[in-house]
């Protein structure tokens, strides 16, 4: 956050790992809950909530990738076929057992947490881009299960309607109610990675990333803690595709495609590998930008061009610039916004004495 | 920092708010707001390159003329890329304007959307895509398939099949080839029923996606499978593949009846022209061609701008099909604001006018539907068109076939 830091000073290790680095952070906390519990939801219009709540959903299914990628260094191109696992599981157990949705929020991360690990497996011999291929090849392999039987798809048309959350006996229905039981989770993941990355799983996973063998020689149980990140990293992916499931109403196969495993790696590569606010501001980035550039479209395409031209254009420029924008960031800066972001807060830090 | 963030904090709720009180200003005219979701440069952009500009054509045309008893319509178009998270916006950005009727596009985004609909009371069109359980009007209110579904498709074709066999299937083998996705398989049960009824032996072969490796497949159809016809249900670019697949271990293409999205000029031409397609079978749910009333009129409005006809007037199949589905939005909108005279219409008033929707034509281009409240499909009749000197030719009228089986299809889906 953006405070400053002088006069004081770090005096054991309890202090250097606090969550809270500084006794002001507490209050910038608490400020931007008010932004995000009341001022954005009582303010903004339904559209812009639906909005926030995709932004949601992305931030929870970044931060999970960003611990096996970011963290532990295990690259992954299954994260959507995970997000399905969870999403499926969860609208069986809805739909035929009734199940509320805590149990299915649990059962569809648990679920995933094990397909997760069992597709981490490979990790174990290999890195790197083998990895990557044979992460895909469990998305591929868990698509075409999804697809063919019937059992967990629920037909041939895979898709199962699944009804809306309740709490209670009040159902969770418009854009502000799932703002607010989305944000739940979102805070969740957020407090419970960063304290995840504070234990001794947290550090093995990096003494992982940055050195397995001397990781392993140091007593890191390598076995362990790779699939161990893998089932992380899948259990956020299952809670997201439940959670998504919620939102839409309904799971559906081609919601959880190869495309979206690249999208949320570009999210995490953007954001910032190895950071739960590189995953935070990857996936508003990746999520709004689209939506940002087209609405600059329709305010100043019709200066330039015929209407008719502007439509055709409208999709095909936002591509583009949307290409663009993610090189030139990726250039300024490649390890991401995340340390973009931590550039301009130690520029103002000591500001405005530079030297 | 913080400073700069409050500034840019406040620009952008100012944005916000002068962007809903423009839209506020825009209603009070009177205005008609219909949304339309497009693809145009996703997984299917050869759709909705051309299809999307037939929409805004007819919608320009009804302008030009007034609009619809003096409220003028203004279509939204917004482009999701074939994508789910961008289609949920567009359709929530839809619902902000105050969209009456919204023109859903792709499979998964009317199964995404189907519960908001239903909850917001919108009425969202599926032609020619969807659930086809989507066709009962009882269990699914506001969504509307408006044109015919796969199940009634698949029923089509065997219908044709069976015409071009002289009329009996006993012991005909017909291979069905299908892109391997859940939009693929839709048909097969209904199929199944239908080889169970006409004695006949059906073999699926299906396609992976993306769709462009079938040389197997289609070997086996030809050569181990010995097909007495072939019914084919592909997306993007597969069709162009299975044309050109066939011909190359050479199964007659007068054998081969496409369903309706490997039905257009695009997928002719990326097999390599008309030439190489002769003989093909294409299902339709707009009419084919140039000439039509309502298109004339279009090449009119645009003379009369001083400017020539846009060139997507010249892919027939999709640029009518963008016709189709806004003419069938602006009468369920005409038949709502008929019953409302004051043009404040809601969702639920343009559900009613897509369920008043009765053999309306546009002078050929439109198959003469009967949408009521229990059946939103409309009747799901479709015409074949076949690839004939280098052009598309009409080779039946509108029909619909094996309603029966179709319709009990619908009621166990509804069952569910």
């Amino acid at each position: 956050m953006i405070h400053r830091e002088c006069g004081i000073l770090k005096t054991s290790y309890e202090a250097d790992m606090a969550l809270y680095p500084l006794p002001i952070a507490r209050w910038t906390v608490a400020a931007l809950a008010v932004v995000f519990f009341l001022v954005i939801p009582l303010s903004l219009h339904e559209y812009f909530l639906s909005v926030a709540n995709l932004v949601w959903i992305a931030v929870i299914g970044a931060i999970g990738l960003n611990i096996l990628v970011g963290y532990t260094g295990q690259v992954s191109i299954g994260h959507g076929a995970f997000m399905s696992v969870g999403a499926y599981t969860a609208a069986n157990l809805a739909n035929r057992l009734g199940a509320p949705w805590p149990v299915t929020l649990l059962a569809g991360g648990l679920m995933a947490a094990l397909i997760g690990a069992i597709v981490g497996i490979p990790s174990l011999r290999i890195k790197g881009l083998y990895l990557a291929i044979a992460t895909l090849a469990g998305q591929l392999i868990i698509e075409w299960t999804i697809n063919h039987v019937t059992f967990i798809s629920g037909g041939v048309q895979a898709s199962i309607e699944v009804a809306r959350p309740r709490l209670g006996s009040y159902v969770l229905s418009s854009q502000r109610d799932m703002y607010y039981f989305l944000l739940f989770f979102v805070v969740v993941a957020i407090v419970g990675t960063l304290n995840l990355m504070r234990t001794r799983v947290g550090r093995a996973f990096i003494a992982i990333r940055d050195q397995d063998i001397a990781a392993e020689i140091i007593g890191i149980n390598i076995f362990r803690y790779k699939l161990l990140a893998f089932a992380i990293s899948s259990f956020y992916a299952g809670v997201t595709g439940v959670l998504y499931t919620y939102f839409l109403g309904i799971a559906n196969y081609e919601q959880f495609q190869i495309g979206v495993s690249i999208d949320y790696l570009a999210m995490i590569i953007i954001g910032g590998l190895g950071s739960v606010l590189g995953s935070i501001f990857g996936a508003i980035f990746v999520t709004l930008l689209p939506i940002v550039i087209r609405y600059a479209m329709e305010a100043f395409g019709g200066v330039f061009f015929e209407p008719q031209t502007v439509l055709n254009l409208i999709p095909n420029l936002r591509l583009m610039l949307f290409g663009a924008l993610i090189i030139f960031f990726l250039i300024v800066e490649p390890e991401g916004l995340n340390r973009l972001w931590r550039n301009i807060r130690s520029y103002f830090r000591v500001w405005p004495f530079a030297y | 920092m913080r400073r700069q963030l409050t500034i840019l904090t406040a620009l952008l709720l100012v944005a916000g708010s002068v962007l809903a009180a423009v839209s506020a200003l825009a209603q009070s005219k009177g205005e008609i707001v219909i949304g339309l979701q497009c693809d145009r440069t996703g997984a299917t952009q050869i759709v909705g390159t051309v299809l999307c500009p037939g929409f805004h054509d007819y919608i320009a045309l009804v302008n030009s003329k007034g609009g619809v008893d003096g409220h003028p319509i203004r279509a939204i178009e917004i482009d999701h890329e074939y994508k789910v998270p961008p289609g949920v916006e567009s359709y929530e950005r839809h619902k902000k304007e105050g969209a009456v009727t919204i023109a859903v596009y792709g499979t998964p985004h009317i199964y995404a959307l189907a519960a908001k609909l239903t909850e917001d009371r919108i009425p969202g069109t599926s032609p020619g895509f969807g659930s086809a359980a989507a066709a009962d009007g009882q269990r699914y209110p506001y969504i509307f398939p408006i044109a015919a579904t796969y199940w009634s498709q698949g029923a089509a074709a065997v219908d044709f099949v069976k015409k071009q066999m002289n009329g009996s299937l006993k012991g005909k083998k017909i291979a069905y080839l299908f892109y391997d996705n859940p939009a693929g398989r839709e048909p097969i049960e209904v199929l199944e029923d239908l080889a169970a009824l006409e004695n006949f032996q059906l073999k699926t072969f299906a396609v992976p996606p993306p769709g462009v490796e079938m040389g197997a497949q289609v070997l086996d159809i030809a050569q181990r499978f010995k097909a007495d016809f072939v019914i084919a249900h592909l997306f993007g670019g597969a069709p162009s593949v299975s044309i050109k697949e066939l011909k190359r271990v050479g199964y007659p293409l007068r054998k081969v009846v496409s369903f309706v999205w490997g039905a257009a000029e695009a997928n002719i031409d990326g097999a390599g022209g008309f030439g190489v397609a002769e003989g093909y079978y294409a299902m339709q749910f707009a009419g084919v061609g140039k000439d039509y009333p309502v298109l004339n009129e279009i090449r009119e409005m645009y003379k009369k701008q001083g400017k020539p006809a846009p060139k997507e007037m010249d892919s027939t199949v999709f640029y009518n099909r963008g016709v189709l589905i806004g003419a069938l939005h602006v009468e369920a909108i005409r038949n709502a604001v008929k019953a409302k005279p004051d043009g404040k219409i809601t969702g639920e008033d343009a559900k009613k006018g897509f369920e008043k929707i009765n053999n309306f034509t546009l002078g050929g281009l439109v198959p003469p539907l009967k949408i009521t409240s229990t059946d939103h499909e409309g009747g799901g009749l479709v015409q074949i068109w076949q690839v004939k000197g280098g052009k598309f030719e009409k080779v039946t009228d509108w029909y619909a076939a094996y309603q029966n089986v179709v319709a009990k299809h619908i009621k166990e889906a509804g069952k569910k």
